[in-house]
């Protein structure tokens, strides 16, 4: 997801892959007009990569962009511009760090500029400031845009009426507009063959994901994992690039398993696991290395997390893209992210991985400007202490504006945290750290 | 004996001031097996709950007095007051009376809310009420068409009978009468604002939310019989439309000092629910079908909704400015609130397009501190009418 942030880190030839198709990826959207292709700009849930390929289209993600800027430090001028330009202080910061790299010329991680979006896809997937984000880049971009609504699964399972309200939008709605803007017809054999690519994909992931159940766990996934769902998360769900990046993947965990080694962090090898934590929620993005270094220094490891689930669930109920079922397959997907769970969903998966990955106990990482994840996290926290029995904790940071990442205050939460865990193993002590 | 302005005033404010309810309470005891559906903001189709013989009750939080002690264990300081206000009425049991519940798909923190109540109150009917963004018959109409047929068998199943396409249809045309009761009164206001006090129309249209539709309007009908027979001095007042307060409610005091500092409210969007759909629903055939043409064609403009065409994003606020002859718009919306935080950019710069002059700012419903809302109201006041004469 950030070149930057692995430049320390030793190089598999995993991540090796990985930072060349990003970079291909920047250059491909950078010089898409030279190149004559079209882009469209969409989500990370909910993003449907596979169509856009039909379509010969580059996808620009503006959720990765300010990711990016947050990682590389530039996205709290961004939001403090956007802010000078009268957006709330109160909304969420993606859409200003974006907003505030719009005025500053949308300068790509490659140092050119990114093309305006031919077309803004507008997959309306868990999060309602989804919605109202890309109306305020189509009155910038003035381009087509089109809305795939997903409802929400309220009740914890897809309805027929659901699924044929999301396919009907993409028949009628959204597969026309983006024929339209790229001038190529769609093909849905071409669109089965990218689905066919994905599933093989997904399941290497998932199996990298589940490698964390191995003592020591071989991988992070939460800091580390942000890594590995990066190219399925982004533009290259469906790619023979995928493919290779989580064989790749799959077999230096593999190796590592073997080994009995534990995770890779941006200072080698962590040594001795004596934390395993699930987490919930995205991680701080300002400051991500610090907060990372905070755990890894304690020999905390995160052997599962919501946030590798945000732009598709994968193991939880084994959904797979499906090449029979083309349209129902992405109307499902769509439907099953994380955030478009309700929260029975979201406690009873978090509920199992802290059993199913031994973990020791919750830690929810509550961003101040999301109220998708963040809005009923203290419920959850305590229906989820309920159900394992396991400690809990609770801090609270941002994406990625800078100004509320307090690393003092975070590091003295994890740190009690531990030693309540600590207390937890020896028989005693209560869960209550938030 | 023709009641007073006063009289329904004070009605309306004991209806208001009441956080336990006790007028729903005692519709519900009244007869067995009566039941009372809650309802959030910003809109439901009461016309299903009331032919299942059930009350729809409008819950829009704690209000500006009630303390709330164990809400803030259930959201971050960064959430908005609704949900926790809303949260602490139940732990309190100030609505174990209530039946079932409704969170319409206005945010997240109200959709999350819904999940929230599934895991607190087991045994309750909980539905989130999913409304469509694609406003085409065949799409959106189709799925929300099929959203409240689920609605009503969920209904269906709390009561154990069914609910009629005549006892729709029949509930429809008693809406449509409280709804164009409602629009009278807006005009009302709007064409004579001395006579109709923005505080008093709003506790008028609050009582809406408890009290049964037919007692309602002609609460509604009384109201305008007694104001229009009152007389009450004409002041200086620029006329604004006030925008934003669509969800958590203002306190009662904000309503009242943006007046006072010299603004006559002559449209707002507090309670949508009650003005949502724009014209008479059809009182014959499908009765579901017609609410969802109704939703698709004919329903307010709002945050919560998407605009598919960019043209018009936030055109309606300019019409709605023109139609009422307002000199301004007042945005003023809960502090947190995404829907209408994130598109007041988009309305303001519609305005300013328009030439409308405008002014921000934020209240939470327990804000205390009026001063600051009245300077900026009397300020803003001042500046349209200087303005005004200068041009
Ligand atoms: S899910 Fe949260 S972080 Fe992502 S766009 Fe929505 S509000 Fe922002
Ligand atoms: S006040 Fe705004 S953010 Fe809060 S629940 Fe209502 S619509 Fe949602």
């Amino acid at each position: 997801m950030s070149a930057e942030a692995k430049s320390e880190v030793i190089k598999e030839p995993s991540m090796l892959k990985q930072k060349e198709m990003i970079a291909n990826n920047y250059d491909k959207l950078t010089s898409a007009h030279e190149l004559g292709i079209k882009t469209a700009s969409t989500f990370v849930p909910g993003n449907l990569n596979e169509l856009i390929m039909c379509f010969d289209m580059a996808n620009n993600l503006p959720e990765i962009n300010a990711i990016q800027n947050g990682m590389r430090k530039k996205s709290g001028g961004m939001i403090m511009d956007a802010e000078r330009s009268g957006h709330s202080e109160d909304v969420c910061t993606y859409v200003k760090a974006d907003i505030g790299m719009m005025s500053k010329g949308n300068i790509a991680p490659n140092g050119k500029p990114m093309p305006a979006p031919d077309v803004l896809l507008l997959s309306y997937t868990g999060c309602f400031t989804f919605m109202k984000w890309f109306e305020l880049l189509r009155e910038e971009y003035k381009c087509p845009t089109t809305m795939l609504h997903v409802p929400y699964e309220a009740d914890g399972k897809i309805t027929p009426n659901m699924r044929d309200y999301v396919v009907k939008q993409l028949k009628e709605e959204v597969i026309p507009t983006l024929e339209q803007a790229s001038g190529v017809k769609f093909d849905i054999d071409r669109l089965r063959e990218y689905l066919r690519n994905s599933a093989k994909a997904e399941d290497d992931l998932v199996w990298v994901l589940e490698s964390a159940k191995n003592k020591p766990s071989p991988v992070d996934c939460y800091f580390g994992g942000v890594y590995y769902i990066g190219p399925i998360f982004t533009a290259f769900r469906g790619t023979e690039d995928a493919i290779e990046y989580y064989q790749l993947l799959r077999k230096e965990v593999e190796e590592r398993i073997a080994a009995g080694k534990g995770p890779i962090t941006p200072e080698g090898e962590m040594k001795e696991e004596k934390y395993r934590l699930v987490v919930e929620g995205p991680p701080n993005w300002t400051s991500f290395r610090d907060f990372w270094k905070m755990f890894y220094d304690e020999g905390a490891v995160v052997v599962s997390s919501s946030y590798t689930k945000v732009g598709g669930v994968y193991d939880y109920d084994g959904f797979r893209h499906d090449p029979d079922n083309p349209l129902e397959s992405l109307a499902d997907y769509c439907l099953g992210c994380y955030t478009n769970r309700n929260l029975p969903t979201r406690v009873d998966m978090l509920a199992r991985y802290i059993e199913e990955y031994e973990a020791d106990g919750l830690l929810i990482n509550s961003i101040k400007s999301c109220n998708s994840f963040s809005a009923g996290q203290l419920m959850m926290m305590r229906e989820v202490e309920e159900r394992t029995g396991k400690p809990a904790a609770f801090i609270e940071t941002d994406l990625v504006d800078p100004r509320y990442f307090s690393a003092a205050n975070v590091k003295n939460r994890l740190e009690s945290y531990f030693q309540m865990v600590d207390q937890k193993r020896k028989g005693g002590g209560s869960a209550a750290a938030a | 004996m023709a009641k007073t302005v006063q009289e329904i005033t004070d009605r309306c404010q004991v209806l208001f001031d009441d956080i336990d309810f006790t007028e729903s309470r005692k519709w519900k005891e009244a007869e067995p097996g009566r039941k009372v559906i809650g309802y959030m903001p910003v809109y439901v189709p009461r016309e299903i709950i009331h032919a299942a013989g059930m009350l729809p009750l409008g819950i829009l939080g704690g209000g500006a007095d009630m303390e709330v002690i164990h809400g803030d264990a259930y959201y971050q300081s960064y959430i908005c007051r609704i949900p926790r206000s809303t949260i602490e009425l139940a732990v309190t049991k100030r609505l174990d009376f209530v039946d079932g519940m409704l969170f319409p798909s206005i945010c997240d923190v109200i959709r999350n809310l819904s999940g929230i109540w599934q895991m607190m109150f087991k045994d309750k009917y909980v539905r989130y009420f999913d409304v469509p963004q694609n406003f085409k018959d065949g799409i959106g109409g189709t799925f929300y068409a099929n959203e409240m047929r689920e609605f009503r068998e969920g209904l269906e199943r709390l009561s154990g009978r069914k609910i009629t396409d005549e006892a729709i249809n029949n509930s429809i045309a008693v809406f449509n009468e409280n709804r164009r009761m409602v629009n009278e009164v807006y005009d009302f206001r709007s064409e004579t604002p001395w006579k109709a006090p923005s505080w008093e129309v709003y506790l008028l249209m609050r009582a809406g939310m408890v009290l049964p539709v037919e007692e309602h309007t002609q609460m509604m009908q009384d109201y305008l019989d007694a104001a229009k027979a009152e007389d009450r001095p004409l002041r200086d007042n620029c006329r604004i439309v006030l925008n934003g307060s669509f969800c958590e409610q203002p306190p009662l005091n904000m309503v009242k000092s943006i007046e006072m500092a010299g603004c006559y409210v002559v449209d707002d969007d507090f309670m949508l629910v009650n003005r949502w759909l724009l014209e008479d629903v059809p009182t014959s055939g499908d009765p579901i079908a017609n609410l969802a043409t109704a939703f698709i064609h004919h329903s307010e403009d709002t945050a919560a909704k998407y605009e598919p065409d960019g043209e018009k994003k936030g055109r309606w606020l300019v019409q709605k400015v023109k139609d009422r002859r307002a000199e301004g718009v007042i945005f003023a919306a809960p502090s947190f609130c995404d829907p209408a935080l994130l598109d007041r950019p988009m309305l303001a710069g519609r305005l300013k397009e328009a030439g409308v002059p405008y002014i921000s700012f934020k209240y939470a419903e327990n804000s205390g501190q009026m001063q600051p809302i009245r300077e900026q109201a009397g300020t803003f006041a001042d500046s349209i009418k200087l303005w005004s004469e200068a041009s």
